[in-house]
């Protein structure tokens, strides 16, 4: 008889397992000791910190361009016309400053999303900063908020400010930009701006010497201090050449609302005729 | 002189009190304590708990700013207890455990375990492919060399950088000055045997050096006065060439 022991086949003999596939056998044999971790947290890291490089040094160039309304209305023209190659081309091609102003565009935007990486991502993490903030009242920590927020005014700020000279650079000149200034109601635009660009553009640049370890030095807490006046310093110096020039082509503005749109012609060009040069200069893009 | 100004001062110590295990909820209260000649934040602590509160929960060892256990928020900045004079605060001194770490019971957190769990992602310690012989002489190193490495090997791990660092507190992922510190140490020994792409594979992304927004409380709350900034910077530029 049959024990319930025999009938449930546990006594029979086991199949032979069947070997793994030779070339699936090696693979579960060989197992790798770590995945190569991607390079694209360091390119990302050396793009942002490059683009904002790049864009602090053309904010400084820009503004000691744009305040050249300062010394006079020709000196700025002079600055105009010079970006759209009027010194060494026939005539002056406005979309030579498109050009300049589409590569500076496309460098803010990279730069944006690149920085948007550090930005709290949600709710909880915002709060636990603000919160961290608060309590430990540390002043770079301080910095890094307020160039947090001058980061994220700057993403509409600046795009109004760079489309415009994007798709109308052949109004920039004394008049239109104090017309586009004052009666174009451009003003509280680009004071806002201002405060937020220099700033940050400040901050920036004492935060890019301190994470890259630029001009450490002997003594790098000696460094930081100096570093930390000439962030204060560069704020200063182009809040007030800024607000200056904001002023100047206020003032501009305010004077020549009533000819509004009319474009300028430089006086000399206007009085006399030195040669090609000259010639050149004075000439005006669809004037 | 004013007689008032000379007499001992009257400190208010405002502690926020829990006990997660017995249920008990985050809550601040007061213990008055009279302000003594050279004393520290332990020595006042100490002396809460000797004569107001048995209860009250706080860790030291040495007392002398070797062991790193009496980290806590003195006015809501990381320090060490021991190495704190009361006599460098104001009269009303609040203290809170540090963020971040497991909270055992109102000052006293578990920083072990958040140091072990770093200490073993990063892998914190040398790599060899030598067998030790344990017998023999240890081989010679420069002393600059050794005093380099001795340098950043002065960290107590009290986990003040931690809780000072405001990328760490918003992304808890984030290896912290400890950690890369600790990286930085490994480097610069001889005896560890892994290259830059090594290191690049433990600490080469946003949760490791990438991730650093260089807001350099760490370096600014370290009681031990370690080099955070400069060795953050050193491996970031590292890190960078070695990934780029």
């Amino acid at each position: 008889m049959d024990s319930s022991f025999d009938s449930s086949g546990i006594a029979r003999p086991l199949a032979p397992v069947r070997p793994l596939p030779e070339a699936a056998a090696r693979q579960a044999q060989a197992v790798p000791l770590r995945v190569r971790k991607s390079r694209w947290p360091a390119r990302l890291d050396l793009l942002q910190s490059a683009s904002g490089l790049f864009l602090a040094l053309f904010l400084v160039g820009h503004m000691f361009f744009v305040s050249s309304i300062l010394i006079s209305k020709d000196a700025f023209y002079a600055v105009a016309r010079f970006f759209e190659g009027a010194y060494f081309l026939a005539e002056p091609r406005p979309w030579l400053v498109s050009g300049v102003v589409g590569l500076v565009l496309t460098v803010f935007v990279a730069h944006a999303w690149l920085a948007m990486r550090k930005f709290p991502a949600n709710f909880r993490q915002y709060k636990v900063f603000a919160e961290h903030k608060a309590q430990l009242r540390h002043g770079d920590t301080g910095l890094w908020w307020i160039q947090l927020w001058t980061g994220f005014a700057l993403f509409f700020l600046g795009t109004v400010h760079l489309y415009g000279m994007l798709t109308q650079p052949e109004l920039i000149g004394p008049y239109e930009s104090a017309d586009r200034i004052w009666t174009g109601n451009m003003w509280p635009l680009y004071l806002l701006l201002l405060f937020a660009v220099e700033v940050h553009g400040s901050i920036g640049l004492y935060r890019l010497a301190l994470k890259w370890g630029w001009l450490e030095g002997r003594d790098p807490a000696a460094t930081r201090r100096r570093l930390r006046v000439a962030k204060t310093a560069f704020s200063v110096f182009f809040l007030g050449l800024g607000l200056a020039s904001l002023l100047a082509y206020v003032q501009l503005g305010i004077a020549h609302a009533d000819k509004a749109g009319e474009r300028y012609v430089p006086q000399r060009a206007a009085a006399v005729k030195l040669g090609e040069l000259e010639f050149a200069v004075s000439r005006r893009p669809g004037g | 002189m004013n007689a008032a100004s000379s007499g001992p001062r009257a400190l208010t110590l405002r502690i926020l009190r829990s006990s997660p295990t017995e249920g008990i909820a985050p809550h601040w209260q007061d213990f008055h304590v009279e302000e003594a000649e050279g004393m520290t934040l332990f020595i006042a602590l100490n002396e809460v708990r000797e004569t107001l509160d048995p209860a009250l929960q706080f860790d030291f060892v040495c007392r002398a700013g070797i062991c790193g256990s009496c980290g806590m928020l003195i006015n809501g900045k990381p320090g060490l207890a021991c190495r704190s004079l009361t006599r460098d605060l104001g009269a009303l001194i609040t203290l809170a455990p540090l963020p971040v770490f497991e909270l055992i019971g109102d000052l006293s957190v578990n920083t072990g375990k958040w140091m072990r769990g770093t200490a073993e992602r990063l892998e914190t310690w040398i790599h060899s492919s030598q067998e030790v012989d344990l017998t023999a002489v240890e081989t010679p190193m420069e002393p600059e060399l050794a005093e380099a490495i001795y340098e950043l090997d002065r960290c107590i791990e009290c986990g003040c950088c931690v809780a000072g660092c405001g990328t760490l507190r918003m992304r808890e992922e984030f290896v912290g000055a400890i950690g890369l510190n600790k990286i930085a140490r490994f480097r610069l020994d001889p005896r560890d045997e892994r290259s830059d792409d090594d290191f690049y594979q433990l600490i080469g992304d946003d949760t490791g050096v990438f991730g650093c927004m260089s807001l350099l409380a760490c370096h600014d709350v370290c009681p031990k006065g370690l080099p955070l900034q400069t060795q953050i910077a050193f491996l970031r530029r590292k890190m960078a060439a070695s990934g780029a």
